[in-house]
Parts: structure tokens; C-alpha cells; sequence
């Protein structure tokens, strides 16, 4: 009962038609769990009912050991953050785009801002600090969108294929980043991806979704077996 | 082209001489379109967003409601309003007719559904996940819709620009409602209107060009503010 998160029961009808079926998911403290499956297998909207942004049709979602509902939504989602596959940044300043969700947060603008500058350096892009988001790259972007959800210092961060949109090196240096930055902090994620070669990167457990379902629920090696973590050295974009 | 000419240099003419007539009307002019611009924005802006961010029944036609609204004609509102505000109309005890208040009136009711029209377009062509995001961010109510205003601020000038464009530029409502009385509610407009009907083609071109001078700075600055955008 260490579970930091947890749904049960959890099903999402759209259109007529059931999109999430999911009996049971538990993610532990500290846990990094890939969500892994086709595309249109649920899994965004999988994420975004366990980040409380989507309402599931039925089903509980436990957070922290609080059933999420009505009256604490917005608390909860005070406690986590995500990171979309397209950057989704303010149209204003880098430096900007980390604080103001910290501001919304009622973070007081002294500490917002050494955490802005704390992350933007982490990501390498405090040169950018003052540049408008709108004229960034699309790794600047991502780079960006990473350091406001750190910034945020949340519990449980959710990420919704945040590599996806980017080219080979820019998307190996971010998962060799990120596979550190998580590794060094212990900080509980959940990361959807349709690419299983991104998963050895920083995942040590996958669920597998399908149709709306978890179809298995394991450690890397046990659902992939070993050669996945050697493939690690030659997925087929990384020559 | 000589009446245009000539009509330049009547307008240079009374604009140096500073024609207490003309002034008079420019002032009165920036005065009603510009509180009735207010009154649109203050009603429409909210409205608009409203409709974009909320679903209730009957949406679909209150939307298309606005947007029909959009393109009323000046003159039909100018009616409208004229048979509410007569003496023996609905509004009659008011004593409206024939007043700036009248034509504010008149003007904000034609200046609202294009505010609300383009607040609600301007929102709802925002990415959707955009709003996921925002509501991430752990935003409250209030903090969502102001970051998506800003957000969308370029299509509400746009909305603002719009709609003081029209009520700057309309003559039928004021015409109808205000009965362009020299001194009381005479506007560029209806000026430029009676001074051609009078033949005096110089001053109505003099008169043309001078609203052509405010409209322009006006909305210029604007522009302005919408291309500039800096977090407020
Ligand atoms: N609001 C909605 N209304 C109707 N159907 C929806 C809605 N949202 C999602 N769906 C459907 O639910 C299914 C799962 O969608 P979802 O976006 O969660 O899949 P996904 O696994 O994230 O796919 P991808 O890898 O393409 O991102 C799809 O078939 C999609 O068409
Ligand atoms: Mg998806």
C-alpha cells in the first residue's frame, strides 16, 4: 500500500465507445513506469485522467492516498506536472514560461525565480532565458517545457511522449538528460511512448496498453527480456 | 479630383484654424464610438469567451445568433432602437431619442455581437491542449481564462479594432437616433451626410478625411499594443 498513485476500475467511454478499461494500476514512490502501446491504444488518454485533467467515466483515482474528486482536484494537481508531446508554451520569455506556472502555484517570485534559473541551466538553455518562446527550436521548446515541470518540484511528473516531435540527437541528448535528472531524484513518473526503444533509457517498468487495456505489468526486463537493454547501444536510429 | 483637393485643403484649413464646429463634431465623434466601444468590450469580451469555453444547450444557436448579429445593418439597429426610445415606445419614458446617449446605445448594441463574434472565434482557435496544459499548471478559474486571454490577445484586439471600425464608421443608427442636431449630436458621419446633401462638397471631403485622420491613429495604436505584446 506504498502506491503513490493508483486507479481502480477506471473506464472512459467517448462517442459511444470504451476507450479505457482499466482494472487495477498501482505506481509505486520513486517508481518510473512506461506506458507503452499502438497508437490510439489510450494511452494520452490514460495519462490525462491520472493527472486529473480528463474525467473518466467511472473509477477511482487515488493520488497521495486521496481519492481524487471535486473538492480537492486542484490541490492535487498542485502536487504533479506534465509535459505534453508539442512544447505548449505561453507566448512570452522563457524565463517566463517556468515561473508563471510556479506563480500559479503561489510560489513566492524570489524563489520562482532561482528555481527558473536553477532548471533552465540544468536543461542548458539559460541563455535563453529572455528569448520569446516563439522563436525557440523545437528541443529549445521541449528543453523548456521540461524545466517549468521540474521547476514545479511536483511529486509525480507525467510525461505524454515529450520526444516524439524531436530529431534523433536532440532526442537522445534529452533522454540521456532526463534518464539522469530522474535517476538522481528518485521522482515518481509516468511516460507514455509508442517507441519502446526510448524505454531502457530511464524506465525500469513498463505497462503495456491495449485496446484501452493493461495487457501486462513488469519490470523492463520481464516484459521485454534482455535484449531490449542491449538494443539500448543500437536502436535503429542510433548509428 | 478637385473636390478632393479641394476638400484636402478645407480639412488642413479647419484643422489649423481650429474650426470650433468641426472640433466640436470630432470630439462628440470620439466620444460616442469610443464609450460605446467600451460598452461592447466590456459586454462582449466576457460573452465571447463564455461561449467558447462553455457547452450548454442551445450553444450552436446562440453562436450562430452572434455571428448573424455580426453583420447588423446600422441603419435596421438605428430603427430598432428609434421605435423603442419614441415617446410612445417601450423605452419612450427615457427620453432618449434624439440624444449621444441614444446613439452610445445604438452603437454599443451594434459593436457587442462583433466583439463577442471574434473573442469567441479567437479563443476557440486556440489549441485545445494548450488549455490541458494550463490547467496543469494547478490554475484556478480566474487564472485559466486570464493565461488563455492573454494568450488569444492578438485575435481580441483584433475584436476591439473591429468593432470601434464599425461604430466610428456607421451613420444610419446615429442618424436615426441621434438626429445629427448641430451642437448636440452631430458626428463626422452624419455630418459628412448633411453637408453633401447641402452640396457643399469641400467641407462633407474635409469632413471624410478628418475621420479618416482619427480613425487611423486610433487604430493604429492599437495595433500597435496587439503586435508589441508584452506580458502584462
Ligand atoms: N474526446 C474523444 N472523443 C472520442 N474519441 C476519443 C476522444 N479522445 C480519444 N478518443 C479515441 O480514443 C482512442 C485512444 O486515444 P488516445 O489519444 O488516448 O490514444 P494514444 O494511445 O495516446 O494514441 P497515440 O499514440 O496516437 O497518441 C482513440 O481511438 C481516439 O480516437
Ligand atoms: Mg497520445
Amino acid at each position: 500500500m506504498n502506491s503513490i498513485l493508483s486507479a481502480r476500475d477506471l473506464t472512459m467511454v467517448r462517442d459511444g465507445k470504451q476507450i479505457l478499461d482499466i482494472g487495477e494500476l498501482n505506481v509505486d514512490q520513486g517508481e518510473v513506469v512506461a506506458v507503452v502501446g499502438p497508437n490510439g491504444a489510450g494511452k494520452s488518454s490514460l495519462l490525462l485522467t491520472l493527472a486529473l485533467l480528463e474525467k473518466a467515466t467511472s473509477g477511482t483515482i487515488r493520488l497521495f492516498g486521496e481519492i481524487a474528486g471535486n473538492g480537492n482536484l486542484l490541490a492535487l494537481r498542485r502536487r504533479i506536472a506534465l509535459v505534453f508531446q508539442d512544447a505548449l508554451l505561453l507566448d512570452t520569455t522563457v524565463k517566463r514560461n517556468v515561473t508563471v506556472p510556479m506563480r500559479i502555484r503561489g510560489i513566492p517570485p524570489q524563489e520562482a525565480n532561482t528555481r527558473a534559473d536553477k532548471w533552465l541551466n540544468q536543461f542548458g538553455i539559460a541563455e535563453l532565458s529572455s528569448r520569446r518562446a516563439r522563436h525557440l527550436s523545437g528541443g529549445e521548446a521541449q528543453r523548456t517545457s521540461l524545466a517549468r515541470a521540474f521547476a514545479l518540484e511536483p511529486e509525480i511528473l507525467f510525461l505524454d511522449e515529450p520526444f516524439s516531435a524531436l530529431d534523433y540527437p536532440t532526442r537522445k541528448s534529452l533522454l540521456l538528460e532526463l534518464g539522469q535528472i530522474l535517476k538522481q531524484m528518485r521522482l515518481t513518473t509516468v511516460f507514455v511512448t509508442h517507441d519502446y526503444t526510448e524505454i531502457p533509457y530511464f524506465s525500469e517498468n513498463v505497462a503495456v496498453l491495449y485496446n484501452g487495456r493493461i495487457i501486462r505489468r513488469g519490470s523492463v526486463r520481464e516484459i521485454f527480456g534482455d535484449e531490449i537493454l542491449e538494443r539500448k547501444i543500437c536502436v535503429p536510429w542510433d548509428m | 479630383m478637385e473636390v478632393i483637393l479641394a476638400g484636402l485643403a478645407e480639412a488642413v484649413r479647419l484643422l489649423i484654424t481650429g474650426d470650433p464646429d468641426v472640433v466640436d463634431i470630432t470630439l462628440r465623434t470620439m466620444q460616442v464610438s469610443g464609450i460605446s466601444t467600451l460598452i461592447s468590450v466590456v459586454i462582449g469580451i466576457p460573452f465571447g469567451t463564455y461561449l467558447a469555453l462553455t457547452k450548454f444547450l442551445g450553444r450552436g444557436f446562440v453562436v450562430s445568433s452572434v455571428n448573424f448579429a455580426m453583420g447588423l445593418p446600422p441603419v435596421v439597429v438605428g430603427l430598432i432602437a428609434w421605435l423603442m426610445l419614441a415617446r410612445n415606445g417601450p423605452l419612450g419614458a427615457l427620453g432618449l431619442l434624439y440624444s449621444p446617449t441614444a446613439m452610445i446605445l445604438a452603437q454599443a448594441v451594434i459593436a457587442s455581437p462583433i466583439v463577442a463574434g471574434f473573442t469567441l472565434a479567437a479563443v476557440q482557435s486556440m489549441n485545445p491542449k494548450l488549455g490541458l496544459q494550463i490547467l496543469s499548471f494547478g490554475s484556478n478559474r480566474c487564472q485559466y481564462i486570464l493565461l488563455l486571454l492573454w494568450e488569444s490577445r492578438l485575435g481580441i484586439l483584433a475584436a476591439i479594432i473591429a468593432g470601434f471600425g464599425r461604430v466610428i464608421a456607421e451613420v444610419g443608427a446615429s442618424m436615426m437616433v441621434g438626429g445629427n442636431i448641430r451642437g448636440y449630436t452631430r458626428v463626422l458621419t452624419t455630418a459628412t451626410v448633411l453637408e453633401v446633401s447641402k452640396g457643399q462638397l469641400e467641407l462633407a471631403t474635409a469632413l471624410g478625411i478628418i475621420l479618416l485622420l482619427l480613425t487611423f491613429p486610433i487604430t493604429a495604436a492599437l495595433s500597435y499594443i496587439q503586435q508589441r505584446g508584452k506580458m502584462p
